[in-house]
């Protein structure tokens, strides 16, 4: 019989090392992207066959720029634990998939900061 | 390292095929789908942050009968990720697994994402007038 506690068996463990991190941060991003979706979904609809002062006007609004912020926040982590689980499962050679996993990584946070930056761009500036 | 010669668990091709496991496999798909259409967003937010021209250029590319159907495949790939991702996270709370409640959320899953995507693009149709 092991003194250990459930989470002290868990730490460390997995395939990347990390316990039961990634797998719970996933959880956080998805829950937090069911309303961030809806809204940010709604919003597009809303949008549709809008000219750019519209366009800009909309995102320039604090709460839109921040919701919006959020929503890439938590939408590209999310895609990054997620794309690193489907590698983690197909790639198989340790170069490769260490190669693939740093690739994703610098994706996701390369595109995430572009687009967070584009949105702080027009909302400061317009 | 593993042993090379342990005995392996069966893999998909064994089973039955069901709505549920074309539902799984299309989970991780479109997540993989989706993780492309953020270039997508990430250029149209680019473009708003660039000027009137760019942003026309795109838009341009995004109401064409190619963009159209590119952004409604996008829609669809969205709300059946978010449909299913939200009983995946009901099955996290290990509610849900019994045959007969997974045979229901099947058909939620499925036809909640037909139906909020039909419903963006009608209300997205009516506010421009077709």
């Amino acid at each position: 019989m092991s003194m250990r506690t459930p989470l002290g068996r868990v730490r460390g463990l997995g395939s990347a090392r990390n316990g039961t991190h990634h797998w719970w941060l996933q959880r956080v991003t998805a829950v937090a992207l069911v309303p961030l979706t809806v809204w940010f979904v709604a919003s597009i609809v809303g949008l549709v066959g809008a000219d750019y002062e519209t366009v800009t006007l909309w995102v320039a609004q604090p709460l839109v720029a921040v919701l919006l912020i959020l929503f890439l926040l938590t939408g590209f982590y999310h895609l990054k634990l997620g794309l690193q689980v489907v590698v983690e499962d197909y790639v198989h050679h340790e170069g490769a998939k260490v190669a693939t996993q740093m690739l994703i990584t610098f994706g996701c946070f390369l595109v995430g900061a572009l687009s967070i930056f584009a949105v702080l761009k027009i909302a400061f500036t317009s | 390292m593993a042993q090379p010669n342990r005995p392996l668990s069966p893999h998909l091709q064994v089973y039955k095929w069901g709505l549920h496991m074309a539902l799984s496999i299309l989970h991780r798909a479109t997540g993989v789908a989706l993780g492309a259409g953020t270039l997508l967003l990430a250029w149209w937010l680019m473009a708003i942050a660039s000027g009137p021209e760019a942003y026309a250029q795109v838009r341009d590319c995004m109401t064409g009968w190619l963009g159209r159907l590119v952004l409604f495949g996008f829609t669809w790939a969205l709300m059946l990720h978010l449909c299913n991702g939200v009983r995946h996270l009901v099955w996290d709370t290990g509610c849900g697994f019994e045959l007969s409640t997974v045979r229901v959320s099947n058909q939620l899953v499925l036809w909640g994402s037909v139906i909020l995507t039909l419903v963006a693009w009608g209300v997205g149709y009516g506010l421009i007038g077709g």
